[in-house]
């Protein structure tokens, strides 16, 4: 395998350039220079424009510098942990407005605890309860922040 | 109004019992979040921002400065005590400090980082009182070319110092501005970047990156198991806690260094007290007697940094108050707060709004007052904030993301955008790219923007506008900042500040 197809600067270098490429297409449907002055595509055509020419600077850099980056090869253990923690935190946005905000937010925290921590059950669900129940009373009632209530709306209500 | 009047009306201001009680409560949550490791003041006040929307401006403003300069006085507790910076600014008070108390002078180190913080930030709120005004009365002769070049010069500084790659902290900068580009142009009413998403019309809200990008790429960032932290002990009873008068006595010049070193740093944008301190603490072993013994626990080595990351709090205000231009990631969510509270930061803020302005000085007198009160007796109970399990956080930081995100609009898509720029914050972290330029080009972008089509418009699409003397000379400087990491021997200062920062 190319030593630069192991670089993070290589890969995000490519989609920077391309989404700087669709900055400078997406820009050039609007006005670049109305009677009145620069319009809507002035700014992100310059801007866009820039992000190609750094962004292909960086790709050159990790091609032609065998040594340049290799500090950013990502390590799968790590990254598989934290998109592990992201999955659950964007299943937690999914179940916000069905489960409500505290069963929600408890199950969030007893998954990192027990699952992604290996501790215990019965600490995960204690924390879990009663960083929820904590999480209600301050935001919720001190702070007056409507939160979604899902199967406890009516106990909440109250 | 003249200062001594200002700051009378100030007093007023900040000694309400509900402005004291923010002030309280900021500094000691400051404290506390410069004591924890991992978790920074721009992600604290990020969070906490949407929470504050129902308080009033003023009382609020006073609370988030205080978890900014807070947490500057909590970064030392873990930097003497284990060795590791709670705060990024703290990396220096490890070398001296982390060493006074593996020979058991743990107490007299904390004691002296209170101390000097007390005096270099007092000093640096001083400062910022004499200088603010006169330099906002300066400013007001400014218009949109000399706007437009002073914001490329502020963005300039902070890319230079954000990170190794200058490449890739313009490429943040420029993500920045796109995403402050999403939305409704206001001149022409177009929409951009919208992907079609009514919700987008509105432009995406600051507060939103912020707390994705800091809180919850961070936590994404932590998430690999650490073991216990081997945590030194603070020594019992008050008494130990204060360093003795030798001690100030060897301090004297490292408490006027610490101050206006950290002042003046502080007022650079980019710069910030990272590299205050390091400065700080270079001048004073180069003036000491004995440079050797830096590094082996000598208690200059705590105080003048220590003073030197508090007076720069002060000093990274007077730019983003007079000019509207933040220096890092915290006065950036400061600015955006002052935003969407209705304020306009800039030259005639102290004008229009005195009682926010003296109130927020007079508070940050007060503030450090209640930090050295604090700080000293309550090192003990800081102390054992480290022993919390990073597990038990983590669901806490996310927690208050969310409920700050949602209670902002209600939205599930904004909450959906949350957990897209948490990715985006990790991404970076792992591939290098510093966030502070994402988020002042995120936050000056719209500004930029303005003001720089303004200038066009001003002289009929004609660049020579910019060729001002002002603009003129701050694009220069600008240019030639940039320039510096073409100059081997400037980069290699510039990269050395900057590992020393990571």
């Amino acid at each position: 395998m190319k030593h630069f197809l192991r670089k993070g600067d290589f890969w995000s270098g490519l989609a920077l350039a391309g989404f700087g490429a669709y900055v400078v297409a997406t820009a050039r449907h609007w006005t670049y220079m109305g009677e009145d002055g620069p319009g809507a595509g002035f700014f992100p055509m310059w801007y866009g424009a820039a992000m190609v020419v750094l962004s292909l600077l960086l790709v050159a850099g990790a091609v032609l510098k065998p040594g340049a980056g290799e500090a950013r090869t990502l390590p799968w253990s790590d990254l598989r942990r934290a998109l592990t923690c992201w999955v659950a935190f964007v299943a937690c946005i999914a179940l916000f407005k069905a489960l409500g905000f505290m069963l929600a937010f408890a199950s969030l925290t007893w998954f990192i605890i027990a699952v992604m921590y290996g501790q215990s059950h019965r600490k995960a669900l204690l924390v879990a309860i009663g960083g929820a129940l904590v999480f209600q009373m301050l935001f919720g009632w001190v702070l007056d922040i409507q939160l979604p209530a899902g199967p406890f709306a009516a106990l909440l209500s109250r | 109004m003249d200062p001594i009047a200002g700051l009378m009306h100030g007093f007023a201001v900040a000694l309400t019992p509900a402005n004291l009680m923010m002030c309280v409560a900021g500094t000691f949550l400051g404290t506390v979040i410069g004591v924890l490791p991992g978790l920074g003041p721009a992600a604290t006040i990020a969070m906490l921002l949407p929470l504050t929307m129902k308080l009033d401006p003023t009382g609020a403003m006073i609370m988030l400065a205080g978890i900014y300069y807070g947490a500057k006085y909590g970064g030392s507790t873990t930097s003497i005590l284990l060795n590791v910076p709670g705060e990024s600014a703290s990396i220096v008070t490890c070398l001296d400090g982390y060493q006074m108390a593996r020979k058991g002078r743990a107490g007299a180190a904390l004691g002296m980082a209170a101390i000097a913080s007390f005096i270099a930030g007092t000093v640096g709120v001083i400062a910022l009182m004499l200088i603010a005004p006169p330099l906002a009365q300066l400013s007001l002769a400014f218009s949109a070319p000399e706007y437009f070049a002073l914001m490329v010069l502020g963005l300039a500084m902070v890319v230079l110092l954000a990170g190794e790659s200058l490449t890739k902290a313009l490429l943040a900068m420029l993500i920045g501005l796109w995403i402050a580009t999403i939305g409704t142009d206001l001149f022409s009413a177009t929409s951009r970047f919208t992907f079609g998403q009514s919700a987008l019309l509105g432009g995406i809200d600051f507060v939103i990156v912020a707390i994705g990008v800091f809180a919850v790429g961070e936590v994404m960032a932590n998430m690999e198991p650490t073991t216990a932290p081997d945590v030194l002990p603070v020594p019992k009873g008050l008494r130990n806690l204060l360093p003795t008068w030798e001690d100030m006595r060897r301090c004297r010049f490292a408490f006027v260094n610490g101050s206006i070193v950290g002042f003046i740093i502080g007022v650079l944008p980019g710069a910030g007290g990272t590299i205050s301190s390091f400065v700080s603490y270079g001048i004073e072993k180069a003036v000491s007697r004995h440079p050797e013994k830096f590094g082996t626990g000598v208690i200059e080595g705590v105080a003048a940094p220590e003073g030197a990351n508090n007076a720069d709090t002060a000093g990274a205000l007077v730019p983003l108050l007079t000019l509207g231009i933040p220096g890092g990631s915290s006065t950036a969510i400061l600015l955006a707060a002052l935003v969407l509270w209705g304020f306009k930061p800039g030259p005639l803020f102290i004008q229009e709004s005195p009682a926010l302005f003296w109130g927020l000085v007079a508070s940050m007198y007060i503030g450090n007052v209640v930090l050295l009160l604090m700080n000293i007796p309550l090192v003990p109970v800081f102390a054992r904030l480290l022993k919390i399990p990073g597990y038990a956080m983590y669901p806490l930081v996310l927690g208050v993301s969310l409920v700050g995100v949602y209670s902002d609009g209600n939205s599930l898509f904004e909450l959906g955008l949350l957990a897209g720029f948490g990715l985006l914050g990790y991404a970076m972290r792992k591939l290098g790219y510093p966030a502070a330029p994402l988020l002042l080009g995120l936050v000056l972008g719209d500004a930029m923007e303005k003001a720089l089509r303004q200038s066009l418009m001003m002289s009929q699409g004609d660049v020579a506008i910019l060729y001002r003397p002002i603009p003129a000379a701050l694009l220069v400087v600008a240019a030639v900042l940039l320039a510096v990491p073409l100059f081997k021997k400037f980069n290699d200062v510039r990269v050395r500040m900057i590992d020393q920062e990571v």
